[in-house]
């Protein structure tokens, strides 16, 4: 083969297997970013008929956009307890269900089960038991706090958010760890026990340690998750009462679909996008620090 | 010494069931107060339903007013052409991409690779402004073309990380047998994929399935509508009766659970090694 019909058929090759991929991505994901990057510099709305550029107008509008900033501040505290809490529960969760315990299959299909179901229909469940089941409870046991819903409460509202979140990921977390508690070699687990460490002393020196990289898995899902979370969102409070569960991934949406301000809702989206990536990159740092071998 | 340790394991099943009586409660109640009418369920929602009374009275409503068969059938055809044409554009793209170490590959996947971290927000509101102006929106094959594109990243991903490790000398001696390069991926990769195709299939359909927010900006009108997008409509336009709402609910729920009875082993070990990836 000469080497001219050797590049022809390299570059048809090219286009058979990378051309379909290509054009895929790069019409949904690769172009509308680079636009939307464009487009926070101009005052585009689809109601209007023209636009022009207004430089960096709309950054200064989102800084100084003090709601923005406030329901900013409340998605950080909805991922920063979302994250501990689902960690700690699907840690303890992926402990019981390693040590010696019967039907350990049945238990974890269970415990995974609310992953299958997307935000909407698991915010619409939550409704109903936040509204019409914790009321009740609240009646029965004369508990003041559990009498009125969560729901209709400012402060409150937020935590039922965390409470679903909780109750949708730890079960998919569990099984992460899980394959992390199973990863630790059996030499390891017997060498320490002859040196005499069993129970927690055993957990906090050896097994924890060994399952950093689980960890840093766990934590990225939770965060890259919190921080886009929308359908739960809309379904369980729509950013009621009071507009206090607004988390910033609906305020984008409302400002750009339901305002028409396209170019603010894409440079607030720029902006959450930049958070997003730094605090899930440096989480990943900053855990691998506490990496060891086994 | 042995007793306590028998309290101690009799104390971890007590609190392993307790945990997972809470976690399925909310499935409970949904099914059992699915059975009754409003009122009963505002009442108690914790009373078994008396079944001769409401029947599946609430699953026929919310059957019609959801356009269940409508939604479902939607949802299936987007899911299945989206995750069947992901699976096969990004194996023989990450093929490629393994197999040629040209430089406009390694920028290609490396491409690729940070594109995972985009939030969809960030990609939002140029997509409705580039394909509304194009007026491309409320199709679902624009739809299953933009889970194409949104799906590549992951599965080239995964699959590079597989192809990676399969050795050359099969592919080779098939080349000199004259077989074309498709021939050869076809027929010696692509069955070795099986494995890693497993994975991408499970975490894209549940993505796919019960996604919300692209369908709700893309299908615009009511026949187009998938199954969260008909929850949604379902539930505010008749927020005030309870009883078939939660019919709904469950209904929506069982395609999924059943198809879960079954491939759980698999669905649970699919998420295990897309995570650990």
């Amino acid at each position: 083969m000469n080497s001219k019909s050797k590049l022809l058929n390299n570059i048809g090759n090219f286009v058979i297997f990378i051309g379909p991929s290509l054009i895929a991505f790069s019409c949904v994901l690769l172009i509308p970013l680079i636009y939307g990057v464009y487009l926070t510099f101009t005052n585009y709305s689809p109601i209007k008929l023209t636009y022009e550029f207004v430089g960096f107008s709309n950054f200064q509008a989102v800084f100084t956009d003090k709601e923005f900033w406030q329901q900013f501040v409340k998605t950080l505290g909805y991922v920063f307890y979302s994250t501990i809490f689902c960690n700690v529960i699907a840690f303890l969760l992926a402990y019981l269900l390693t040590s010696n315990i019967k039907a350990r299959g049945f238990l974890r299909a269970g415990f995974f089960t609310p992953n299958l179901i997307g935000g909407i229909v698991l915010g619409y469940i939550w409704k109903f038991i936040f509204a019409n089941v914790f009321t009740k409870v609240g009646d029965a046991l004369g508990y003041q706090p559990l009498m009125t819903s969560f729901l209709t409460h400012p402060d409150r509202a937020i935590i039922a958010m965390i409470i679903v979140t909780v109750w949708q990921y730890a079960g998919y977390l569990m099984i992460i760890y899980i394959a992390g508690f199973v990863g630790i070699p059996q030499e390891v687990q017997e060498a320490s026990e002859i040196d005499g460490a069993t129970g927690f002393k055993k957990l906090c020196s050896i097994t924890i340690p060994l399952m950093v990289p689980s960890f840093i898995i766990c934590f990225f899902i939770v965060i890259s998750r919190g921080f886009m979370t929308y359908d739960l969102n809309l379904a369980l409070t729509n950013g009621q009462p009071y507009g206090s569960t607004r988390l910033a991934a609906m305020h984008i949406y409302q400002k750009a679909f339901q305002a028409n301000e396209y170019g603010i809702g894409q440079a607030e989206a720029i902006i959450f996008f930049a958070t997003v990536a730094i605090v899930a990159v440096s989480q990943v740092l900053l855990t691998k620090k506490f990496e060891v071998e086994a | 010494m042995k007793e306590k340790k028998n309290v101690f394991k009799f104390a971890k099943y007590v609190l392993i069931y307790i945990l997972l009586i809470l976690f399925m409660m909310p499935f409970y109640l949904m099914v059992i107060n699915s059975f009754k009418t409003t009122q009963q369920f505002v009442n108690n929602p914790f009373s078994l339903p008396k079944l001769e009374k409401v029947g599946f009275g609430n699953y026929i409503s919310a059957f019609n007013k959801m356009n269940f068969l409508n939604a479902i059938t939607n949802s299936t055809i987007i899911t299945l052409i989206s995750v069947l044409l992901i699976l096969l554009t990004a194996s023989m793209a990450a093929y490629f991409l393994v197999r040629h170490k040209w430089k406009i590959n390694k920028i290609i996947f490396a491409t690729l690779v940070a594109s995972m971290i985009v939030p969809f927000q960030a990609i939002m509101i140029p997509l409705v402004s580039i394909y509304g102006r194009l007026n491309l929106m409320n199709s679902k094959w624009i739809l299953i073309f933009m889970y194409m594109g949104f799906g590549q990243g992951f599965a080239i991903f995964i699959f590079h990380g597989f192809i990676k490790n399969i050795p050359l000398e099969m592919e080779e001696s098939a080349l000199i047998d004259g077989c074309s390069k498709i021939q050869s991926f076809f027929q010696i990769v692509f069955p070795l994929l099986k494995p890693v195709l497993v994975t991408v299939l499970i975490l894209d359909v549940l993505w796919i399935w019960n996604d919300y927010l692209l369908p709700s900006l893309v299908l615009l009108s009511p026949i187009e509508r998938t199954l969260p997008l008909s929850t949604y409509s379902f539930f505010t336009t008749y927020s005030v009766d309870y009883a078939p709402l939660m019919a709904g609910i469950v209904l929506t729920i069982i395609p999924v659970l059943i198809v879960y009875l079954f491939s759980q082993k698999y669905i649970i070990e699919g998420v295990v090694q897309g995570a650990i990836k």
